[in-house]
């Protein structure tokens, strides 16, 4: 009876960890994002006159959607960001995978950026993106850093990785007759 | 006792035959009327009215395309013969073995006898039809060769017309490059070839692996990123065709199509002069709008129009659009309504398409929709 329960549990477990694995590649194409009207209210320093008010986080469901950020890794290289910030390593604009940020680095601050743009050269993209695709852009910004779950980052393009992918590598042979040292 | 058993036997296989000359009979007389009846050809018309059209392998439009569809007739009614022949072996074979085991008798003689002669001629058959299944699979592979290299032959002239063809998730980006710059025409989903002239196809992909097929005209030829394939066909009658990406490429491969429309050498160089233009400008208060909402907003992110400041590479070149007969690369056909319904909701016509779905007021919709409409 044990063994069976033991069994049971297992197996229902095993199943849970399959389904969970479903939704990270849930591919919403009409998903409602987090809704812009709440970034009005956005700050970009603690610093405030009266009595302190609390905002509570946004929570930017993308960033726990593969397809979303792979999509906002896409509108990342479409709309040019990689002409300032490079991909993610920084250049004209300042880099995007360090834990620095000017203007914050919660999900609402990042949108606000690119919605309202920055002085010293980054544009506003307000009207020119519609919102959905500029919070998929800040879920994959956010990931360039390590913010969002593991399991559902980007990963880098194989031509930007420090090596090779394991199967282009030549496999190491061993020497003939190599020489012994006395 | 035995002797009754062989005559009931007898007597059961005449009655056998009778019901068999009988249904052969019913058969014909079936067969005859069916003949007679025109149901019989409108049904038949409508079996080989699917191997006609402009999608179709069969309905030859080109030299190449010719030669591939003899040898897919070759082939079916080679492989057809042979099928009819191994069903009517395999029925004699079934029967044949029933007759025999009724014939043997069960108490004097055992189930198998040896019988040397008719193992030898039934051994001499086998080898035969050995024999004849290696003549038949060389002459399908000698008909492939000369097929493969007659099709691959087709040589581009010496001032060919070259355009390149670029795959997308899920559209056709079609270039026409000339040796002036300016002369080059940036299309999408359509693309307009000379009658009785080779073009020259420069294939390449910047995703994932797509591939290139009108059936009408050629055969197919996968488009690779990173790596540029060639290809040269030529039309020699006028029509449009359907052309359709023939890899798997993602959600919305199914409506990663495009037309052919092969015309008149003329008809082809009125086109050519005319996408050359730059776009038209608007004329009414209206259309002026529409271009403002056009520039100002989300379509310019992505799409470019010749003349004006949106030069987008992401999207299709809309200089032209509305001398285009589809949009959403041959989901709709390119009507007012639809162009309104697909730039207001394009997830749901082609869930996954690049295109983002916007909000404009129904005013801003109406003044873009209008000037597109004038896009000639």
């Amino acid at each position: 009876m044990k063994r069976i329960s033991k069994i049971l549990i297992l197996s229902l477990s095993a199943f849970t960890f399959l389904f969970v694995s479903c939704e990270r590649e849930e591919r919403g194409f009409r998903v409602e994002p987090p809704s812009a009207g709440r970034i009005e209210s956005k700050q970009l320093t603690p610093l405030q006159a009266g009595v302190p008010t609390a905002n509570p986080p946004v929570h930017n469901e993308y960033e726990e959607n593969a397809y979303a950020m792979a999509e906002g890794k896409r509108l990342f290289s479409y709309m040019n960001c990689v002409g300032c910030h490079a991909h993610g390593g920084g250049a004209i604009g300042p880099p995007l995978m360090d834990a620095k940020w000017i203007y914050g680095g919660q999900p609402e601050q990042v949108f606000a950026t690119i919605v309202e743009g920055r002085p010293n050269g980054m544009p506003s993209f307000r009207g020119k993106l519609p919102d959905y695709q500029i919070w998929q852009l800040a879920a994959y910004v956010r990931s360039m850093s390590g913010q969002v779950p593991f399991d559902a980052a980007p990963a880098r393009n194989d031509d930007m990785k420090a090596k090779p992918p394991e199967n282009s590598i030549e496999e190491a042979k061993p020497i003939k007759n190599m020489p012994r040292i006395p | 006792m035995n002797t009754d058993k062989l005559k009931q036997d007898r007597q059961e296989e005449q009655d056998k035959r009778k019901i068999l000359s009988v249904c052969i009979c019913v058969h014909l007389w079936t067969k005859k009327m069916v003949f007679n009846n025109r149901l019989f050809f409108v049904l038949l018309s409508f079996v080989l009215s699917g191997c006609r059209g402009s999608q179709s392998a069969l309905d030859s439009a080109g030299v190449q395309s010719a030669r591939l569809e003899n040898l897919w007739w070759l082939f079916f009614f080679v492989c057809g013969a042979i099928y009819l022949i191994v069903m009517a072996v395999l029925l004699a074979a079934f029967f044949r073995s029933r007759r025999e085991q009724k014939r043997a008798n069960s108490e004097t003689q055992p189930d198998v006898m040896p019988n040397p002669e008719r193992e030898k001629r039934l051994g001499n058959i086998v080898k035969g039809a050995v024999a004849v299944t290696i003549i038949v699979l060389f002459v399908f592979m000698i008909a492939s060769f000369r097929t493969g290299r007659a099709v691959n032959s087709l040589r581009e002239a010496e001032q060919p017309l070259v355009i390149k063809v670029t795959g997308h998730q899920w559209w056709w980006e079609i270039e026409y490059q000339d040796r002036i710059p300016s002369n080059n025409i940036s299309m999408a989903n359509e693309i307009h070839i000379p009658v009785g002239r080779p073009v020259k196809f420069e294939l390449q992909s910047t995703d994932v692996i797509h591939s290139f097929w009108v059936p009408n005209l050629h055969g197919k030829k996968d488009l690779i990123p990173g790596y540029k394939t060639t290809f040269v066909f030529q039309a020699d009658k006028p029509g449009t065709f359907w052309g359709q990406c023939a890899e798997f490429c993602g959600h919305q491969h199914a409506k990663m199509r495009f037309i052919v429309v092969a015309e008149s050498p003329e008809d082809f160089n009125n086109w050519v002069v005319a996408q050359r233009q730059s776009s038209v400008q608007p004329a009414t208060n209206l259309q002026k709008r529409g271009q403002e909402v056009f520039l100002t907003t989300t379509c310019a992110q992505c799409h470019t129009i010749q003349g004006t400041p949106a030069y987008g590479r992401v999207g299709p070149n809309l200089t032209h659009i509305a001398s285009r007969s589809y949009i959403a690369a041959g989901s709709l056909p390119n009507t007012k309504g639809h162009l309104g319904g697909w730039i207001s909701d394009p997830q749901k016509i082609k869930p996954g398409v690049r295109m983002p779905m916007n909000s404009y007021s129904s005013e801003d919709l109406q003044a873009l929709l209008e000037y597109l409409q004038t896009l000639k």
